[in-house]
C-alpha cells in the first residue's frame, strides 16, 4: 500500500513541478492562482522526502481548490499550466481518499460518511474532467456534449421529459413489469407444488434466460400495436422469465429440517409456503426483481425502436440522434440512469428491510 | 457384469429424472404453439375465404393458417423449413444466407466479450488489491449497469461512426459494456473466495502479495471467472444484435430482425431470433466446456467448478 502512494506521490509532484515551471516561463497576471497552487502542490509533494503536511485535508484542499479556479476559468483560456495542475491535484485528491479509508472512525455514523465520501469524490472528478475535456479541448457537441450543456436542456426541457418518462417508464415498463413479475411468482409458486414440471421447467427457463429475447420486440409491436401495450408486452416476457427460475430455486431453499419442523406444528401447505419457504426465498426474489428493474427499462426503450406514437424515451432518442441533437439525447440517457438507479435503490431499501436475516444483508 | 447394469440402470435413471421433464415441456410448448398459430391466424385465414369465395371446413382451415406467407405466428415447421433453406440451401457469401449474418453478429460478439473479460479482470483485480479502489467504483460500476446502455446504443453507434470507427468495433463496445459487469462482480468474488486460514498460511510462508495472488487466488477465482463468462457471453450476444438494429445496419442477425419488421416478414424475424437462440445456446454450451476442462486440468472436482 505504501509502495502505491509513493508512485502516486512522485508522479503528483512531477506534475505540480511541471506547472510550476511553465506558469513561471509564461507569467502573466491571468496565472497567478496556478502558480500559487503549483507551490502548494510542490510542497505537498516534499513529503516523500522530509515528513510534513502528511494530513489528507491539505491534499483535500488542493483537489477542490483546483476544481474551483477551473471551472470559474473553463470559458476564457486556460493557462497552460492548468493541465498539469489537474491531473496533480486529481493525483491529491486520490491520496486523499486512500486516506480516509484507512482512517478508523469511532462511530457508526462517521464511517458511514467516509463511505459516501469515496464514489461522490470519484464521481465529481470524471464530471469535471468530462466538462474540462469538452470545454477546454473544444470537442464538438455532435460527439460529446458537456455536463452543463446536457444540464441546461435538460431543464429547459423538462416537459418533454416528463411525457417521455410518463410514456416509457410508468405505461410500458412498470405495467409490464408488475404483470411480468407477478406472473413469474404466481407461476413458479404453481409449478413448484410438482417436481416432474420443475425439473422440466427449471433448465429451459435457465436457457431462456440466457437468451436475447429483447428480439421478440418487433414481434410484439406487429400484435399489439404502436402503444405502450407491445412495449409493455417485451418487458412481460423478458422479466418472466428471471422471476420464474429465481423463485423456484428460492423455493428449494429451505432445507428438509425445517419443513419437518412446520409439520410438527401441523402447518398446513399454505402455511408452509407463507410462513417459511416464501421468506427463505425472499432473497432470491429480490435478486430477480433488480435484474428485472434494468431488464425492463432496457426493454421497454428498445421496443419503441420498432414504432411507436411520437413520444417516449426510445423514440426521442432514435429521433434526437437522426437530427444529431446530441445534448437532448443525453438529456434522455439522464433520465434513464436516474430511474434506473433509483429504482434499484428503492428496490435495495425494500430487501434491506425485508431480509434483515439474511447473512448477506446481516454481514454488511 | 452386474456393475455394467448397474451403470446402465443409473443411466436410464438419469434419463428419466433429468430428460423426460426436458423432453415433456417442449412437447406441451411445441403443442401450445400451434395451438395458438391456428388461433391467431384463422380470422385472417377466414377473411381471406370470405373475399375470394371459397368454402371450407374445419380441417382445411387448420391446414392453411400453418402454411401462410405472413402469419401472425408461424408454425415451428415453417420456421425450420425457412432456417434450413437459408443455412443449408444458400451459398455462406450470399446476403441472404443465415449464416453470414450470424458469423457477422458472432464476430463482434466474440471481440466484445474479450474485452469486456479483460476489461472485467482488471478491474476485479484493482477492486480486491486496492480499498480506495474498491470504495470509490464498486457504486459506480453498479450504477453503471442501472444505464440501459442498449437503449442508447444507437446514440453510440452513431457517434463512433462520425469518429471514423464503423463497422464491427461500435457493436463489440456495446457487448464489451454489458459483459463487464458480471465478470467483475464473479471475479471479485472468486479472487476473495480463498479462506483467510489459506491467507495465514500462504504468510507463514513469507510469501509476497504478487505469490499470494498468483498461487492462491488467482487459481481459486477460476471457477468463479467461468460462470460469469457463461451469464457474459450471452448478454454480449444481445449487446451486439442490438447494436445491429440501428443507423440501417445491413447485415448480422439484428438486421434481419429490423428488416422482417420494416416488411411484415414474420418467419424471417422469427428465423433470425431461433438462429439467434441457437447462436446463444452454442456459445454458452462452449464456455461451459471450456470450463470444464480447465477445472478439470486444475483438479476441482465437479462440485467446485
Amino acid at each position: 500500500m505504501r509502495k502505491l502512494s509513493n508512485i502516486l506521490l512522485t508522479f503528483a509532484l512531477f506534475f505540480s513541478a511541471m506547472c510550476f515551471v511553465s506558469s513561471t516561463i509564461s507569467f502573466s497576471e491571468s496565472n497567478i492562482i496556478v502558480l500559487i497552487l503549483s507551490i502548494v502542490g510542490i510542497l505537498l509533494g516534499l513529503r516523500l522526502f522530509f515528513p510534513f503536511f502528511a494530513s489528507f485535508y491539505y491534499d483535500l484542499f488542493i483537489g477542490v481548490a483546483t476544481i474551483i479556479f477551473v471551472i470559474l476559468n473553463l470559458h476564457e483560456d486556460l493557462p497552460i499550466g492548468s493541465w498539469p495542475l489537474i491531473f496533480s491535484s486529481w493525483l491529491y485528491s486520490w491520496l486523499a481518499v486512500e486516506k480516509i479509508m484507512q482512517k478508523q472512525f469511532e462511530t457508526d455514523y462517521s464511517s458511514t460518511i467516509r463511505n459516501f465520501v469515496a464514489p461522490i469524490f470519484f464521481g465529481v472528478w470524471i464530471i469535471f474532467f468530462w466538462e474540462v475535456a469538452t470545454v477546454g479541448l473544444k470537442i464538438p457537441v455532435v460527439i460529446l456534449p458537456s455536463p452543463s450543456v446536457i444540464g441546461i436542456k435538460f431543464i429547459a426541457s423538462l416537459d418533454i421529459l416528463w411525457a417521455d418518462f410518463i410514456q416509457t417508464f410508468v405505461k410500458s415498463a412498470l405495467i409490464g413489469y408488475l404483470i411480468g413479475c407477478s406472473s413469474g411468482l404466481l407461476i413458479a409458486i404453481l409449478i413448484d407444488s410438482s417436481p416432474f414440471l420443475k425439473r422440466g421447467l427449471l433448465p429451459i427457463g435457465n436457457f431462456i434466460s440466457a437468451l436475447p429475447i429483447i428480439g421478440v420486440a418487433p414481434i410484439m409491436v406487429m400484435w399489439f400495436g404502436f402503444d405502450w401495450e407491445s412495449k409493455a408486452a417485451v418487458v412481460v416476457i423478458m422479466t418472466f422469465f428471471p422471476m420464474l427460475v429465481n423463485t423456484i430455486t428460492g423455493l428449494s431453499i429451505s432445507s428438509q429440517i425445517e419443513k419437518d419442523l412446520m409439520k410438527t406444528y401441523g402447518a398446513s401447505y399454505s402455511q408452509t409456503l407463507f410462513f417459511l419457504r416464501l421468506h427463505g426465498a425472499a432473497p432470491f426474489i429480490f435478486n430477480a426483481l433488480k435484474i428485472n428493474s434494468t431488464l425492463a427499462l432496457i426493454g421497454a426503450i428498445v421496443a419503441e425502436f420498432f414504432g411507436t406514437p411520437i413520444v417516449g424515451v426510445g423514440f426521442r432518442i432514435s429521433t434526437e440522434v437522426g437530427r444529431m441533437n446530441l445534448d437532448m439525447v443525453w438529456a434522455e440517457i439522464t433520465v434513464a440512469a436516474l430511474v434506473g438507479t433509483i429504482t434499484y435503490g428503492i428496490i435495495t431499501f425494500i430487501e434491506k428491510r425485508l431480509t434483515f436475516w439474511h447473512p448477506s444483508i446481516r454481514g454488511n | 457384469m452386474t456393475t455394467m447394469r448397474i451403470r446402465a440402470n443409473k443411466f436410464l435413471k438419469k434419463i428419466a429424472e433429468k430428460i423426460l421433464p426436458i423432453l415433456t415441456i417442449l412437447f406441451l410448448l411445441t403443442v401450445v404453439w400451434y395451438f395458438f398459430t391456428i388461433y391467431l391466424n384463422s380470422a385472417m385465414q377466414i377473411d381471406k375465404y370470405d373475399r375470394q369465395g371459397i368454402s371450407w371446413n374445419i380441417s382445411k382451415l387448420v391446414l392453411d393458417t400453418m402454411s401462410q406467407e405472413r402469419p401472425k405466428l408461424p408454425a415451428p415447421h415453417q420456421i425450420a423449413e425457412e432456417i434450413w433453406k437459408t443455412t443449408v440451401e444458400k451459398k455462406i457469401t450470399s446476403k441472404r444466407s443465415l449464416i453470414y449474418h450470424s458469423s457477422i453478429t458472432l464476430s463482434s460478439t466474440i471481440v466484445g466479450f474479450m474485452l469486456g473479460t479483460v476489461l472485467g479482470v482488471v478491474l476485479a483485480v484493482s477492486i480486491v488489491e486496492n480499498r480506495a479502489m474498491e470504495s470509490s467504483l464498486m457504486p459506480w460500476i453498479i450504477a453503471s449497469q442501472t444505464i440501459p446502455i442498449l437503449a442508447i446504443a444507437p446514440m453510440i453507434i452513431v457517434v463512433l461512426n462520425s469518429l471514423g470507427f464503423s463497422g464491427l468495433l461500435p457493436k463489440a463496445l456495446i457487448s464489451t459494456y454489458l459483459s463487464f459487469f458480471p465478470i467483475v462482480v464473479g471475479m471479485v468474488k472468486g479472487l476473495r473466495s480463498p479462506d483467510i486460514i489459506l491467507v495465514d498460511l500462504m504468510k507463514t510462508y513469507n510469501s509476497s502479495k504478487v505469490d499470494i495472488f498468483f498461487k492462491l487466488r488467482l487459481p481459486a477465482s477460476v471457477p468463479f471467472l467461468f460462470t460469469s463468462m457463461k451469464v457474459a457471453i450471452a448478454i454480449s450476444l444481445v449487446g451486439a444484435i442490438v447494436g445491429e438494429l440501428p443507423t440501417g445496419a445491413v447485415a448480422g442477425l439484428g438486421a434481419r430482425l429490423l428488416t422482417g419488421s420494416y416488411y411484415g416478414q414474420t418467419i424471417q424475424i422469427w428465423s433470425a431470433l431461433i438462429m439467434a437462440s441457437i447462436l446463444a445456446a452454442t456459445l454458452v454450451f462452449s464456455i461451459q466446456a471450456i470450463g470444464y476442462l480447465v477445472s478439470k486440468k486444475m483438479g476441482y472436482t465437479n462440485e467446485e467448478a
